[in-house]
This record gives C-alpha cells, sequence and structure tokens, in this order.
C-alpha cells in the first residue's frame, strides 16, 4: 500500500515510549506492561500477539489511559499522538481525544453496548459529542455509518436496541461507533474472538477495509497468529508484559527469532499443515505476573536459555532493519 | 501401566463387532414455553435434527460447526445427559437411547466426558487426588485404600502430572493442569468412548498443543476413541481420522480428514475453510477470500428447503425448497447438498 511506505518515512503517528503499567494485587505489585516502545505509522496495521497474561491489553487500555485507577498505574513512559504525550493530558482532554482521534473496539460487544439505548443514539453520541452537531445530524450520521458497516436496513435499525441484533450485527455497531469520528487510530482488542468463524472473517474484513479507506491507523490485539498473518502489517510479540519480537509480518513468519515466537509457531496446528507429525509444544507454563524470574521471563520454558538468560534481561534489539527481539541467543 | 488394563482393553474391543458407537437419526428438541402458571408450547427448537453417522473403536470423530449447529447437544444426549426426541445411540451394541437411569449409569463407565472450562469442572473445594477418583469411589470400583491411592497416582501419571500433585487443590493450577485433572479423571473408569466437548478452546496458545499430544498419546496407548466437538478447524484437522460438519441441527458433510480438508464439497464446509486464517501472511496474501454473509439463522426458524441456502453462494431453485439429504457417496464420504446429489 503506497500510503503506508509514505506515512513510515516521516514521523509515526503514535509513539510509546517506555511504558510502564502496574497493578497492586493481593500478591503484591505487578508489572503488567514493562518498559514497551513501539512506533505505528499512519494507515499502517499493527498486530500486538500474545497469550493472557501477556500485556496485549493492558498496552491497548494504557493508551488511552483506560487503566482503573486503582488498582492500575501508568508509572512510567510517553504515549506520543499527533506529537502530544497522551500521558500528560487533563480528564477532558484525554476524553476529546477518545472516541475523535482515536476509537476503541472491544471484545464483547454486548457489555460494551448500553442495553438501555437506541443503536442509533449510541453511534450518534460521538458525533453529537465530538463534532459538536445536533442529534437530527447525529442520526443522519448514524444511519450512513450503519450502512457502511453493511448493517441492512440501517435507517429503520437505527431504533432497535443491541439485543435485538445478532453477535456480529453488534460488533458491526462498535465498528461504525468507532468510525463515527474518522478517527486517525483504531485499536481493536480481540474484535472477532467472541464470534463465529465466519462471522469473523466477515467483520475483520470490513474493518481493513474501512481503515484501508479512511486510511486509519489499527492496532490490531490478537492471540491469533492465522488473524495477524491475514490482516497485519507489522507484528509486536509480547510475553510475560514485555515485547520479545518484533517485526514486519512478512519478514516475522518468514524467520521469527525469539524462541518463543518460534515455539508459538510450531505449537500451533495449521489447516494447510502437517498431519503425520505430533505438535511442538511450549513446555511448561505461563509466566505468573506476580512471580517473574529476574532474567528474561521466557527463561524457564526456553530450551536454549543459558545462565545469562536466567539473571540478565535481554533488551530489545535490531537483528535487521525494522526487525527487533529480545533475546542473548545469535539464532 | 499395568498390563490388565491393555488386556481388559483388547478383551472390550472383541466383545462386539461393528462400529463402537453408532448414531442414527438423532433428534432433540426442546419446547418452548410461554405462560406462567399456565404452560403452553408455542414454539420447537430442533437443536438437533437427525444426526446420524459412527465411530469405530481407537478412531476420532471431529464434530465441527458454528455456534447454535447443535454439536454440543450431541455430545450430551450420547452420554444421555440430555434426552433424546427421537433415534438410535447404539453403544458397544447396546441402544442406550431409552435407558433409565440405572442401566445408563453402567454406561457411563465406558464413555466419559472432558469439558471446556477447566475451571468451572472442578470442584474447587475437592483435592485433585479425590477429584480424579471420584468416579471410582461413585461407581463402586475404589478397592480398598492402597489400590485406590495407586490408581489415582497411576492416572495422574497418565496425564503428565506428579503423584504427589493428588494432595493440591485446583486453584493451585494453571488452566492447560486443570485440563489434564480432568481428562484423568474421565480415564478413571477405563471408558471406551471420551467425548471431548472443546477441550482446548479456552487454553492459551503455547498450552493448547500439549493438551492435544495428551489426548494423542492417550489414544495409542489406551485405544480410545474420541468425539471431539470443536469450533476450531486447523485443531480438528490434526487430531481427527474423520470429520462431521454441522449446521443448524443437521450433518451437512462427513468425511475422512483429508477428503475434507484436500477438497471440502459443501458450500458450508468451504466456507468454513476459506473462513480460518492460515498463519502465513505471504500465503494469505494470495489465498483467494471468499468470505459468506449472513450468520447462522435462529434454530427456532431454520430456513425451508437446505438450511444454509440463505447464506449460499451457489444456491439453486430445488435449494430452497427442497430438504437435501445427506447422500452416501461410496467413498467413505457423505455430503447433503443438491449440486452433489
Amino acid at each position: 500500500m503506497p500510503q503506508h511506505t509514505q506515512a513510515a518515512a516521516g514521523t509515526p503517528l503514535l509513539q510509546v515510549r517506555d511504558l510502564v503499567t502496574t497493578f497492586r494485587t493481593e500478591r503484591g505489585k505487578v508489572v503488567a506492561v514493562d518498559h514497551v516502545s513501539f512506533d505505528v505509522a499512519a494507515g499502517e496495521t499493527v498486530a500486538i500477539v500474545g497469550e493472557s497474561g501477556s500485556g496485549k491489553s493492558v498496552t491497548a487500555l494504557s493508551i488511552l489511559r483506560l487503566i482503573p485507577n486503582p488498582p492500575g498505574r501508568i508509572e512510567q513512559g510517553e504515549v506520543l499522538f499527533d506529537g502530544r504525550d497522551l500521558l500528560k493530558l487533563d480528564d477532558a482532554a484525554i476524553r476529546a481525544v477518545r472516541g475523535d482521534s482515536i476509537a476503541m473496539i472491544f471484545q464483547e460487544p454486548m457489555s460494551s453496548l448500553n442495553p438501555a439505548l437506541t443503536v442509533g443514539m449510541q453511534v450518534g453520541e460521538p458525533v453529537n459529542l465530538h463534532r459538536k452537531v445536533s442529534w437530527a445530524r447525529a442520526f443522519e450520521r448514524a444511519k450512513e455509518l450503519l450502512s457502511k458497516v453493511a448493517i441492512p436496513d440501517a435507517g429503520s435499525r437505527l431504533n432497535s436496541y443491541p439485543h435485538q441484533y445478532s453477535g456480529g450485527m453488534r460488533q458491526r455497531v462498535m465498528i461504525a461507533m468507532a468510525l463515527a469520528c474518522n478517527p486517525k487510530l483504531i485499536v481493536a482488542d480481540e474484535p472477532t474472538t467472541a464470534l463465529d468463524v465466519t462471522v469473523q472473517a466477515q467483520i475483520l474484513a470490513l474493518l481493513k477495509q474501512l481503515t484501508r479507506e479512511s486510511s486509519s491507523a489499527l492496532i490490531l490485539i490478537t492471540h491469533d497468529l492465522g488473524v495477524v498473518a491475514r490482516y497485519a502489517d507489522r507484528v509486536v510479540v509480547m510475553y510475560g508484559g514485555r515485547i520479545v519480537e518484533t517485526a514486519p509480518s512478512l519478514d516475522l513468519y518468514a524467520r521469527p527469532r525469539h524462541p518463543y515466537t518460534r515455539g508459538l509457531m510450531a505449537s500451533i496446528p495449521r489447516l494447510d499443515g502437517d498431519t503425520g507429525s505430533r505438535l511442538v509444544p511450549i513446555e511448561g507454563q505461563p509466566p505468573d505476573l506476580a512471580n517473574l524470574p529476574p532474567g528474561c521471563a521466557f527463561a524457564p520454558r526456553c530450551q536454549q536459555a543459558t545462565d545469562r538468560c536466567r539473571q540478565e534481561r535481554p533488551p530489545l534489539q535490531a537483528v535487521s532493519d525494522r526487525h527487533y527481539k529480545a533475546c542473548f541467543l545469535d539464532a | 501401566m499395568p498390563d490388565s488394563l491393555t488386556t481388559e482393553a483388547a478383551a472390550r474391543a472383541a466383545a462386539t463387532d461393528g462400529p463402537l458407537l453408532r448414531v442414527e437419526g438423532l433428534k432433540v428438541h426442546f419446547p418452548v414455553m410461554k405462560g406462567v402458571v399456565i404452560q403452553k408450547q408455542v414454539a420447537t427448537v430442533k437443536a438437533v435434527d437427525g444426526v446420524s453417522f459412527t465411530l469405530d473403536r481407537g478412531e476420532t470423530l471431529g464434530l465441527v460447526g458454528e455456534s447454535g449447529c447443535g454439536k454440543s447437544t450431541t455430545g450430551l444426549a450420547i452420554l444421555r445427559m440430555l434426552t433424546p426426541t427421537a433415534g438410535r445411540i447404539v453403544f458397544e451394541g447396546e441402544d442406550i437411547a431409552t435407558h433409565d437411569k440405572g442401566r445408563m449409569r453402567k454406561v457411563r463407565r465406558r464413555m466419559q466426558m472432558v469439558y471446556q472450562d477447566p475451571y468451572g469442572s472442578l470442584d474447587p473445594r475437592m483435592k485433585v487426588g479425590d477429584i480424579v477418583g471420584e468416579p471410582l469411589v461413585v461407581h463402586g470400583v475404589a478397592g480398598d485404600r492402597a489400590a485406590y491411592r495407586a490408581r489415582i497416582a497411576e492416572l495422574i501419571r497418565m496425564v503428565g502430572l506428579l503423584p504427589d500433585m493428588a494432595e493440591r487443590y485446583p486453584h493451585e493450577f494453571s488452566g492447560g493442569q486443570r485440563q489434564r485433572i480432568g481428562i484423568a479423571r474421565a480415564l478413571a473408569l477405563n471408558p471406551s468412548l471420551i467425548i471431548c466437548d472443546e477441550p482446548v478452546s479456552a487454553l492459551d496458545v503455547s498450552i493448547q498443543a500439549q493438551v492435544v499430544n495428551l489426548f494423542m498419546e492417550l489414544q495409542e496407548r489406551l485405544g480410545l476413541a474420541y468425539l471431539f466437538i470443536a469450533h476450531d478447524l486447523s485443531v480438528v484437522r490434526h487430531i481427527s481420522n474423520r470429520i462431521a460438519v454441522m449446521y443448524l441441527g443437521r450433518i451437512v458433510e462427513i468425511a475422512t480428514r483429508d477428503q475434507l480438508y484436500r477438497e471440502p464439497m459443501h458450500p458450508y464446509t468451504q466456507a468454513l475453510m476459506a473462513a480460518v486464517p492460515i498463519p502465513d501472511p505471504a500465503l494469505e496474501a494470495t489465498r483467494p477470500q471468499q468470505i459468506i454473509s449472513g450468520e447462522v439463522p435462529s434454530a427456532l426458524r431454520p430456513p425451508p428447503g437446505c438450511r444454509f441456502h440463505p447464506r449460499c453462494p451457489r444456491a439453486m431453485d430445488a435449494c430452497r425448497t427442497q430438504d437435501p439429504d445427506l447422500r452416501d457417496r461410496g467413498d467413505g464420504r457423505a455430503v447433503a447438498c443438491h449440486l452433489h446429489g
């Protein structure tokens, strides 16, 4: 996509720098996001992949300052968006950003929509709020948005309530809400995990098409490496709150460099894979954030871990242009 | 692994001819009632509406489909945790579809279940050893204390955990380990069939492979048959010998693994396959993306004719009025589609 490469040449749209988010728990302070830095260029789709507890969702919520405090706290870092540090904005200023230039799509469309308001009111709300237009104009825009996300008979569906929509239709409503103010960045947290596979394909294709049309950037948070391969330009792999590897998608899948990334790829069955062989699982258990080892978070499960890996934390280093890994091994 | 178990399994295998399980015309209908004091049936949800298949000893049949297709209901009806409305369920040569509770109790020693949710399916107040050993106690085969403990230790070891974990409680274990505990419990009575309802879908990706491999190892060692109910077509492909694809209460296609994945014949099977992304961006860039529209309709009002016709890209006039039968093609595959009549 030419406009992407062009945009990537300038200052990135979003720069996350050294972000640290912690939570107070019964078992002490847990570092959910541990010195995370990455960029998103205008119009680019970046996937953040990881398993539960990897910090992928907390990273996304931190960008929009949606971390409940207490128990959570963004301890340090910068989130530079269009030249401003979102972490330094006052509450009114960050509210003006949310739903306007940065929109969010959540996993559970049913619990993210207000059951007591009509769909038209919910889709129109960001327009009314951020664009300061009348409700009549906002409803017009809502109707336009609902037809854009392929909800049939959008005009009459405006007055329906979320429970009258199916799961896939509700997620389309969420996308319509996200697109309402032509955001420069959409953050989608597992947007299709709750949906059936044929509906997942519809929703992701729609999201991709609409972000391309509006040249919005997209941060796609997922655990599904297939979804990443189909939709993302670049990938950030997280483990135990840290970034372990990041690269353009093609490069990452062709040449995974971190043992965790390699382990993940070997452990998932593929629709076109070899059926005779056993899967190669990653042995051991996912990391316990309250009890991380002093060195590399993956060291206890890594076949190639050395003493150094167990004691010292590997920094994120360039292995080639735009490809970084946090691993001491030379592989 | 003592020899007694393997010989027992072998003896049982020889005991009856034919498939381990034969399901014929299975229907599970739920009445929809209206009214508080005086209830009246106003509709019927045909969750499972005429499902037939066989499962051999030591074989894995994958049962796939989207939510509401009736795959879990089929599993529960076979275990008789739901009462079938019609049809035959012939298990080890015996039709169990109309068995009463007492007779089902005996059957359940040979037929066990592994659930999806490794958190909700283990009693948090019981020690792991007692969870695994409970079926032995319930069925009165626990024996003396030493035998009971030895069997628990054996089962726990069989699923890749350490025997001293028997003294611990479920909350001390991760999701993958809990699923192993659930599997150990299912193995306690030496079943010949395990019905697995989405057994890996709640697990993290890196843990799924451990549990899938465990299922396959146990099958080789114990000659188990699995009815593997799942929505993840990649996992199902990996573990199954044959696969049945369900849509709105019916099987639309049933075939061997290689037949189905190499050349899916039913348009719904084709749509399902096309919807699953392959973790390879170079391949995905060139893969034709045929995304079908619409969602699974309500089982309360299934469409007339072929139930898939409103979403089918190749629907013809006949599809709108005539319900296609599941037709055996003679090569081990059966398809319910007018295109392949």
